[in-house]
């Protein structure tokens, strides 16, 4: 079988899979989001965490709890990493240093998994499965709970009460997550993902050298941190550590499990909203804009596009493993850069102009397509928000969305919630580029070192986390500015949606009328496409355009 | 004033009492299970898939190593590869390569001058090394791969390293050659990933062949 057929069929054997657990999955998040029975185990936890599992929160005290238990996450996981040295299994590992300390612990509260450290010489055993693993499994959880809220909006009516964070986040963690997580881990362990509580053995190699391999807990982590799309690697080389994916089927694998859980929200979305095709047009906005990336990053990796090295080596395997290929890593980027995991099979900042500059532009769209679990659901929904209203504003009606008016307030929110990102990138990129100790941390020069320093700031604020990693971005300033990023920018926007959700779920529902449009036909699909391209690309133009543009023509 | 406060509080208590029962389920029970079925039912791969010579570990095969000549003593000069082993493509974890402490890439960019420059040199190193013209030197072996610990290379590069490593063990080549041919795996399932060789596991068999009497 030739490259080119065996890549196809990777491809399709990805879709085929994803289809698959759509409606299972789909359907299981809805009824886990909406039951009214309680687990016994989760009885248990409300009790021990001292809240109450039966309130239905107001959208303010949702909210409230939200903040509260990001805010008290971000001070756990940063003392965690400054007493690491007095704790068991640190594995000699020293104490964190405070800006290194605080970036980490905002970068996995807010579900980004910057690496601004490198795991296998900062961190021990304890700080990685007692601390980031479980701010893998909330943090994703915690998306997922604020696209319910929004969901809820849609569906209810003359309330303002949105649901009860506690619940959310009990149940998302204990019957969907933690299940799948399980099963994820017993599988790439059996498929050669290392799991062991070893520090680090020193060998004698064949040759008579002398090497020293590390262990760690990185199955159980590994599986979280897809499904999760957290991204943060247990060790440096992230999913290109052949401890992490050892084979092409450990990539296939991880591939999914990043995709699979915001592949499914839109089928939840649909089942809660009482309306199935409405969430299989948002399920293929997200698949046209995957599949046109996915070809646009091969193709260019492919013929080494505008590349030199790649000319030079006969083909773009710098920063690539051998076992994955071309394919098995353009498909990895694309998949990792739409949503917000992160994680990395490859070295981006060695992609071509245009395969990298991809990577770039499918975090700049929001990470929609279809984005992080909860986050890519909600980012959609503004964008869909944003659509009907421009849909509104070509006839001259007040616009609605699944029975609910657009008016000012709901349209104020959705606006924030689009101008917030990109401020941030911009605002930050444009910072650290005027500084001259900022501009010194660029590996490469020209164009692509201000794609480096773009990138981060796009990664950090669309709580992607992986990285053009030729930046030195391990300086104080970096690791501040970077960590403030990844707070606003997660933070700011759930409050957008959270008041967007309560003042949606206030009002009474509109009848359907000839004068509505439709948001289930293909129609809306192609102006909801058409409006992501074209807000994110005007936002981003002037900016890409100096980056990977530039390299790419020169 | 006391009421504002308490308010503010309330929240935060439950979100820490919340936050510590999730760090016991997630971060505690779930990896200790997961590290216990696998060390029950995977020994071998969770531990790391470690070759073992006279019962001590020699390598992981699903780590990289470098396979050069010793460095004569108290001089620090580059490492030489040596001819009596199949090479690993080139690596960027640590400043000799292969080290697991410092996986990563080079991260040098498509058009970086430096990195150019770079695979030239290799290109024309592999090729004088392998006598091989530079036109028939494989990509992976001319860049560094992404983790810096990547244990595999193409079948191509295997093949071109075959003449060179019988002439230095005294080894007839259809026999090294057959040893390649054994270690090719092609893609899983027969569609995912691409075709390779584990040098580690190669080198590792090709090191218990008695060399021929000279």
């Amino acid at each position: 079988m030739n490259d080119t057929l065996a890549g196809w069929l990777q491809i399709a054997a990805l879709v085929i899979a994803l289809a698959l657990s759509f409606r299972p999955l789909g359907d299981h998040m809805a009824h886990v989001l909406t039951s009214p029975r309680h687990w016994r185990a989760e009885r248990l936890i409300y009790r021990a965490g001292g809240v109450d599992g039966n309130a239905d929160q107001l959208w303010p005290a949702y909210l409230r709890s939200v903040l509260a238990f990001s805010a008290v996450s971000v001070l756990f996981l940063y003392a965690f990493q400054r007493v690491q040295n007095h704790l068991p299994l640190a594995l000699g590992m020293k104490a964190v240093g405070p800006a290194l300390s605080f970036n980490t612990a905002a970068s996995f509260v807010t579900n980004t998994n910057w690496q601004a450290y490198s795991g296998e010489s900062t961190l021990g055993h304890l700080v990685q499965m007692a601390g980031l693993a479980v701010q893998n499994f909330v943090s994703a959880a915690v998306g997922i709970a604020v696209a319910a809220t929004l969901i809820r909006g849609f569906v209810r009516t003359r309330t303002e009460r949105v649901g009860n964070f506690w619940v959310d986040l009990t149940r998302l963690v204990l019957r969907v997550l933690l299940p799948i997580s399980l099963v994820a881990a017993v599988v790439l362990v059996a498929a050669g993902v290392v799991q062991n509580l070893h520090g680090i053995q020193s060998i004698s190699t064949l040759a008579g050298g002398h090497q020293s391999l590390t262990g760690g807990p990185v199955a159980s982590q590994e599986a979280i941190k897809e499904l999760g799309t957290n991204g943060g690697g247990f060790y440096n080389a992230n999913s290109a550590h052949p401890f992490e994916n050892p084979t092409p089927f450990t990539n296939w694998l991880e591939i999914y499990l990043l995709l699979v859980i915001a592949v499914a929200l839109p089928r939840t979305f649909g089942t809660m909203v009482g309306d199935r095709r409405q969430g299989y047009a948002i399920v293929a906005v997200m698949a046209l804009i995957w599949a046109a990336s996915v070809a646009l990053t091969t193709a260019n990796e492919l013929h080494s596009v505008s590349s030199s090295a790649g000319y030079a080596a006969g083909g773009m395997m710098e920063g690539k493993e051998q076992r994955f290929g071309l394919w098995g890593s353009a498909l990895f980027a694309v998949s990792t850069t739409l949503t917000s995991c992160g994680a990395v099979n490859s070295s981006h900042d060695s992609y071509t102009p245009g395969g990298g500059g991809m990577t770039l532009f499918n975090m700049m769209l929001g990470e929609i397509a279809p984005g992080g679990t909860g986050s890519g659901l909600y980012g959609i929904l503004i964008l869909a928000v944003v659509a009907v209203f421009v849909a509104g504003l070509m006839v001259g009606r007040t616009p609605e969305y699944l029975g609910k008016k657009l008016g000012a307030r709901e349209m104020k929110f959705a606006s924030l919630y689009i101008l917030t990102t990109p401020s941030v990138v911009l605002v930050g990129a444009g910072l650290a580029m005027a500084r001259p100790g900022e501009r010194a941390a660029i590996l490469n020069h020209g164009a692509h070192g201000f794609s480096e320093v773009l990138y981060a700031f796009a990664s950090a604020a669309n709580n992607n986390g992986s990285a053009f990693a030729g930046l030195a971005a391990g300086t104080a300033w970096y690791n501040t500015g970077l960590g403030l990023v990844m707070l606003l920018a997660r933070f700011l926007p759930m409050v957008f949606v959270v008041a967007l959700a309560g003042s949606l779920a206030r009002q009474q529902p509109v009848p359907v009328t000839a004068g509505t449009l439709p948001t289930h036909r293909p129609q809306f699909v192609g102006l909801l496409t058409g409006v992501i391209l074209i807000v994110v690309g005007l936002t981003y133009f002037p900016a890409l355009a100096l980056g990977p543009m530039a390299e790419g023509l020169r | 004033m006391f009421g504002p406060l308490a308010r503010l509080a309330r929240p935060h208590l439950a979100a820490l009492r919340m936050l510590l029962v999730f760090t016991a389920l997630t971060g505690v029970v779930y990896p200790l299970v997961v590290t216990g079925i696998a060390q029950t039912a995977f020994p071998g791969r969770a531990g790391g898939a470690l070759i073992e010579e006279h019962g001590r570990p020699v390598a992981s095969s699903r780590i990289g190593q470098n396979f050069t000549l010793p460095a004569p003593r108290g001089r620090r000069t580059p490492a030489v590869p040596d001819p009596g082993w199949f090479q690993p493509r080139p690596s960027a974890a640590g400043p000799a390569g292969y080290d697991p402490t410092a996986s990563g890439a080079s991260n040098l960019g498509p058009n970086n001058p430096d990195l150019v420059r770079t695979v030239r040199l290799r290109r024309l190193a592999v090729a004088a090394f392998d006598r091989v013209p530079p036109g028939r030197v494989p990509p992976d072996a001319v860049t560094a791969s992404g983790s810096g610990l990547d244990p595999d290379i193409s079948p191509a590069y295997a093949y071109e390293q075959v003449a060179r490593v019988a002439a230095a063990r005294r080894l007839a080549p259809a026999a090294v050659r057959r040893l390649v041919a054994r270690h090719v795996h092609g893609r899983t399932l027969g569609f995912l990933g691409r075709p390779g060789v584990n040098v580690v596991e190669l080198n590792h068999e090709l090191g218990h062949r008695p060399a021929a009497k000279p």
